[in-house]
């Protein structure tokens, strides 16, 4: 027999299959194409959604830690939440933490990611010590900046009175202390997004930028027509990652002020944290976390609508 | 009058020669190629006259002025890339537009001369997508158009026909000639498909490991290669190489020994090649032909016999073990049959030791006769 043929015959049963079998046969791969995804389906699953819908359940109750004992009570705890002063202050205080904190993100990280972005001992050597901020512990970090901003005897302290200015208390001052905790932020874990640029800066193919150089386009132009468009979605992604990131300060503030002074540095975090494990009213702590995650889905919602294209999807 | 000069230009990396001091000239609307394989510093040159790659040494001249160290957009220049190289985020009239808003042009020139680019190149339905939504050929139009808006002294073509697929690399190629045909512009062009080379050029620079090996219109570079390099390059199927050995000179020529005991005499002049030199018969599979064995100045078996359409070529074993290609006329030879090679001595060159080229004295062509060797 020769191989069309026999290739034929292989195929026969299957060709003249009944549609019925065929569609048991969609059904059944359908199935195993399932299977390959269902590990992640169950992780996430029991690691998120489950505690989500708990979560999101006890905020309903008023739930004693210690006890373990809860009583349904509705939407109180989150009618509570809105009459609580210090809650509206956490709340102030974490929106502002971020408008303070992401702008700064996107732009010196791109600003150092374009500084640095090119081929050398020393930028490679700068790059490495951007980045290797981050690998450091909350815990070190703090310790290190408590200590440079001592009052008196503080590198800061000493700086600023060398250039004749007085001392300036910036963890112990109601407006300077949340700034100071976004400053310090910033400074220890900018290397990710920097690193985010460079790598987005190094997809732009250097052809386009000699076709910029025959086409007269000074530095400045270059970088406002073919740079920084093709950094767009980068800068959507950083935004994002840091808005999430810094809705959810928490260890830093713990460290420095512990939410002090007078309230002027809690974040919700850490509001959601004291009243779960401090106070033991789990009720009410899972239902200002519903607040944050409300909270975090417009703002990156948001986001996403402002940069969506003009095709309607969002980039 | 002279559009690009290259004075002496010459390129290192480090201590890394990659192209060898080198000079030329190139006249107002000419269609210069420069033709060579991978790595001999053809695109290198093509980046140095558009001021992309410095130069290490010596001067490049265009329209008269020295523009070594001048930046690549004041040399008025215009250049189609490789891979396009449009800007990704800008509609196609926006690409177009980008070069010309710099140096303050008006915006009613810059609408005319897009107007004229898209009607030349077929572009107006494209103008307000961006490149993404382009396939290759188009994005090449547009690259195309990008140069030609700019209306530039010389335009520039790095590889541009190399990402399209061989139908519309032919239809590109007929454009483009359509096109400097049009404009009567300077237009250097940077290949390695000999083929582009020879429909497009009115002169081919033929480049390897970074020097020039010969300036000449496509005829010169085919018919009179300078070396041997050229000749082996230039032409498919490429020119067949025979070791020979020189005689006596037959009169005012160069007569040869070949494989087999065959003798020739050449046409070459006999005060071309060096006298003692080793030579190499240089001839082109048309001028190579199959003929009766016996008396034959060359002969072999056949390995292979190719059918190419408009032509049948033979592939012969000759005595020394080497192969040649030779053109069958008349009734296609059997695998393994015994053939004699008649060699058209007007089309056939003699290369010597140093790889230079010694050619036939021009003379009404015609077939020298043959006689079969005696020694």
């Amino acid at each position: 027999m020769s191989a069309p043929a026999s290739t034929l015959a292989a195929l026969g049963p299957v060709a003249r299959r009944p549609p019925r079998a065929q569609a048991a046969g969609v059904r059944r791969s359908r199935l195993s194409n399932a299977l390959f995804v269902l590990p992640f389906v169950l992780l996430y699953a029991v690691l998120v959604l489950v505690p989500l819908a708990q979560g999101f359940w006890i905020s309903f109750h008023e739930h004693d830690l210690l006890s373990d004992e809860h009583t349904w009570i509705g939407l109180e705890n989150y009618a509570n939440l809105l009459d609580d002063e210090i809650f509206l202050q956490v709340l102030w205080n974490t929106l502002r933490f971020v408008l303070i904190s992401v702008p700064v993100f996107v732009v010196l990280s791109l600003a150092l990611a374009l500084a640095l972005n090119r081929p050398g001992r020393l930028s490679a050597w700068l790059r490495g010590m951007f980045f290797s901020a981050s690998v450091l512990s909350v815990t070190i970090v703090t310790l290190v900046w408590r200590l440079a901003l001592m009052p008196d005897r503080g590198l800061v302290a000493q700086l600023l009175s060398h250039v004749g200015l007085g001392d300036v208390s910036f963890l112990t001052s109601e407006t300077l202390a949340l700034p100071t905790v976004a400053m310090i932020t910033v400074w220890w874990i900018i290397g990710l997004p920097m690193m985010l640029f460079l790598s987005a800066l190094q997809q732009i193919p250097g052809d386009v930028y000699e076709a910029a150089a025959l086409d007269n386009a000074t530095r400045w132009r270059t970088l406002l027509s073919v740079t920084l468009p093709a950094l767009k979605r980068t800068v959507m992604l950083v935004a994002i990652i840091e808005i999430i990131r810094e809705c959810q300060v928490f260890p830093q503030i713990l460290l420095l002020t512990a939410g002090g002074p007078n309230n002027s540095s809690r974040s919700i975090v850490q509001f959601i944290y004291e009243q779960a494990f401090v106070q033991l009213s789990l009720g009410y702590a899972t239902a200002a976390s519903q607040v944050l995650f409300a909270f975090l889905l417009v703002g990156v919602s948001f986001q996403l609508w402002l940069q969506r294209d003009k095709r309607g999807a969002a980039r | 009058m002279t559009a690009l000069k290259l004075e002496q230009v010459g390129k290192s990396y480090g201590s890394i020669r990659v192209i060898e001091r080198l000079s030329l000239e190139v006249d107002t609307g000419e269609f210069i190629v420069f033709l060579g394989p991978s790595g001999c510093g053809k695109t290198s040159l093509l980046r140095m006259v558009a001021g992309l790659e410095e130069v290490s040494e010596g001067r490049v001249l265009i329209a008269g002025q020295d523009v070594t160290q001048w930046a690549p957009g004041r040399r008025n220049l215009a250049m189609v890339f490789q891979h396009y190289a449009l800007y990704p985020h800008m509609t196609v009239r926006a690409n177009l537009a980008f070069g010309l808003k710099n140096i303050g042009t008006s915006d009613a020139e810059i609408a005319r001369r897009i107007d004229e680019a898209a009607r030349m190149l077929e572009l107006g339905k494209l103008l307000d997508r961006k490149p993404e939504q382009l396939s290759g050929g188009q994005r090449q139009r547009v690259a195309i158009g990008r140069a030609v808006v700019k209306e530039p002294a010389i335009f520039l073509f790095d590889e541009p026909l190399s990402n399209l697929d061989a139908a519309l690399r032919g239809r590109t190629r007929i454009e483009l000639a359509r096109l400097h045909q049009r404009l009567g512009a300077t237009m250097i062009f940077v290949t390695h498909d000999q083929l582009e080379a020879m429909t497009l050029a009115t002169r081919i620079v033929v480049m390897n490991g970074g020097a020039i090996e010969q300036v000449g219109t496509p005829a010169e570079v085919y018919r009179r290669p300078a070396t041997r390099f050229v000749a082996g390059f230039i032409g498919t199927p490429a020119m067949n190489f025979i070791q020979a050995t020189r005689q006596a000179d037959a009169g005012e020529r160069v007569a040869l020994a070949l494989p087999g005991g065959g003798a020739l005499v050449t046409r070459v002049p006999a005060q071309g090649p060096a006298r003692g030199a080793n030579l190499v018969l240089g001839v082109r599979p048309e001028n190579l032909r199959l003929c009766d064995a016996e008396g034959a100045v060359l002969a072999g078996t056949v390995d292979l016999v190719e059918f190419l359409g408009e032509r049948t070529l033979a592939h012969v074993r000759l005595a020394d073990d080497t192969t040649v290609g030779a053109t069958v006329t008349g009734a296609a030879p059997q695998v393994g049959e015994r053939v004699g090679l008649s060699v058209d001595t007007a089309e056939a060159h003699l290369f010597d030791d140093g790889a230079v080229a010694h050619h036939a004295e021009a003379a009404p062509a015609a077939v020298v006769p043959l006689r079969r060797a005696t020694s």
